[in-house]
Parts: C-alpha cells; structure tokens; sequence
C-alpha cells in the first residue's frame, strides 16, 4: 500500500527511523491495538498510539469523565466531565489522526465478554485500575496466547512488562493470586502523580510500537519500575513460574474467574466539585 | 566509465527537508539492492543533508552532478 503525501508528511518523523521506514508504518497502519481503561494509563498510551498511525484502537471504559481524572487522563477535558470516557477519548484521538479507526467498548470486561472483545486485536495494553479487571486480563490473554502489555501505577512508583504467552512469564508467575481484600489500598486511596501515570502509559505504546515493528526487545521476562521521587528506572528479572496457575504446563487455571471488587469503588457516589 | 541508466528517478527541487530525504528512502525501498534511483535536490540544505542521511542508511551515492542550482544524484540501492 503506498502511502499518501499526507501520510509521508505526517509521519515524516518515524518513518525516517531505522528500522521503521515505509514497511514499518505500512505495520503500523494495518495494526489492531485493544487499549483498556481510558485512565492515567490508556489516555496517554492510545494518544500516542493514534498519534503513531495505528490503524485500529479499541478502547475500553464503562465510567464517565470525572473532574478528578483530568489531572492526568489527557485525552479528556474539562467539557468532557460527565460523557462516558470511550466517547470522549474517541473524540479526542479522532482530533488528533481522523485516520485511525477508534471502536468504542463501553462495557466492564468480565469472564462473558472479554474473549469476544480481545479477539479483534492483534495486541492488549492493560491500563485497569483494579485487580480483578488485571486477572482477568493477564488470563484471557494466556488462555488466547494475546501479546499483552501490563502496567501499574501507585502515588511515585510505576512498573511495566510485556506479556508474550508461552514465550515469557505472565502477571500470574509474578504475583499468583490477587492480593487480600483491604491490603492494597488503590489509587483513588492513594493518590497518584500524573507524571507517572504518562510515563508509564508511553512505555506501554512503546512496547506496543516494538511489537507491531518486530525490532528492538520487549520487556518480556523483565519488570521495568520506575520510581519518580529519583528519577530511576530499574530492571528486574522475572523468570517463568513452572507452576504458574494459569501460564504453566499443568494450569490450574482454565476458566476465567470474576473477582470480587476489593473496595467500594464502584459503588461510590459521585465526588467531583460541583 | 559508463552511466548506469537510472532504474527510478524522483524530481525533489522545491521539496524541504526531511520530506525529500524521506521520499527518497521510500523510494530505495522498492527497489532491489543494486538498482539505481536518481534524485534531483536543491543546492544548500538540502545537499548538505540528504546525501549524509542516504550514505547513513548503508547506499552508495556513485555520481553527483550539478545542474544550474540543483543536484542531480544517482543512488546504488544496498
């Protein structure tokens, strides 16, 4: 497919990369990218991503804009507070490249329907702020050999890695089960920099970028954490769990499991200023 | 020693950095090593560019004519 003045004009920048080139934006075109949650992870993460020319986004989302989420989900602005994120991401990465094709989930991904959703997508960026929307992830995506990157975030800190199933570990030979209820407190408890939440975002559209262009090294098998107080970034070795409950030989995991919510943080009523 | 006839050619006079520089890389990539595309650039900037960026990418420039206030470049693709 040749590309369009407009396109050579637009993508001047990274097409002059090694290693990118015209059959590497010709990739990028033609890539299906699945984005969930439009958070302080997704919005920076799928705005890159349009930015980059991803032929396809996915974004997944079942809350409204809230005035407190615009501190660092930047896809989403002051006007938007109140419409459901996936359309105001929509309209925002349609703003930016009118050639990206944007397909709006706005659902909750439970056990029932996110088989059917990552499906359509060549790769998955986890940007959920919860740890059963986290499980369930990781496992739909062993369980349908989908490439995923996961990340989390938490008031300084920052982590990430990529998920290739049965190439390298997955979320589960890191951290096995969720945590108990009440020991982790989330972000909305715990705050967070918005910095950090971009950082990590735009590592994960890295890594998705990587994947689609076949060149440099994923983190697979490597924790990248960040931590913004120091300014650092460390690595560490994960190596495969060979008794992984769901990404081992011998899974005792086989079926997706809906955890139970931690917090109440579904269920709390509206917070924002009026 | 003899021209080698051009396999492909791009007129890039008025066209400004990096746009010509891309067009030409996007050029070489249908072609196959060996084969030769001919460029036409502007004096300034763009001589001063395009030629370094071709010879980062590993091609061989293997003749440059001046041509009034332009640059006529043959380009062996590798």
């Amino acid at each position: 497919m040749a590309l369009t003045n407009e396109q050579i004009e637009r993508y001047s920048r990274q097409i002059i990369l090694p290693n990118v080139g015209g059959k590497g934006q010709d990739k990028i075109l033609k890539s299906r990218v699945l984005v969930i949650g439009t958070g302080g992870l997704g919005a920076p993460c799928s705005f890159y991503l349009a930015a980059a020319g991803v032929g396809k986004i996915g974004l997944v989302d079942s809350d409204k804009v809230e005035l407190n989420n615009l501190q660092r989900q930047i896809v989403h602005t002051t006007a938007d507070v109140g419409i459901p994120k996936v359309e105001s991401g929509k309209k925002r990465l349609k703003a930016l490249n009118p050639e990206v094709e944007i397909v709006t989930h706005g659902m909750r991904l439970d056990s029932s329907n996110i088989l059917d959703v990552i499906k359509e997508y060549d790769i998955v960026v986890d940007g959920s702020d919860n740890f059963p929307t986290r499980y369930l992830v990781n496992d739909a995506c062993v369980i349908s050999k989908k490439p995923l990157v996961h990340a989390g975030i938490f008031r300084y800190d920052g982590q990430i890695m990529t998920i290739l199933p049965g190439t390298g570990p997955c979320y589960r030979c890191l951290f096995p089960e969720p945590p108990p209820q009440g020991a982790v407190p989330s972000c909305q408890e715990g705050g967070i920099l918005g910095v950090v939440a971009g950082a990590l975002g735009v590592l994960q559209a890295n890594e998705v970028l990587k994947f689609v262009l076949s060149t440099g090294d994923m983190l697979v098998g490597r924790l990248l954490i960040f931590n913004a107080l120091d300014s650092t970034f460390r690595t560490v070795k994960v190596p495969r769990d060979k008794d992984c409950p769901v990404c081992s030989e011998h899974p005792k995991i086989t079926k997706l499991i809906d955890y139970q919510e931690f917090c109440n943080l579904r269920t709390k009523t509206d917070c924002s200023v009026k | 020693m003899e021209e080698k006839k051009p396999d492909a050619n791009l007129d890039l006079r008025g066209v400004v950095c990096p746009i010509n520089f891309v067009k030409t890389k996007l050029k070489l990539e249908e072609l196959n090593n060996g084969q030769i595309l001919e460029i036409i650039i502007d004096a300034g900037e763009p001589m001063a560019n395009v030629p370094r960026s071709i010879k980062e990418e590993g091609h061989k420039i293997v003749k440059v004519d001046k041509v009034d206030n332009h640059f006529r470049l043959l380009i062996e693709k590798a």
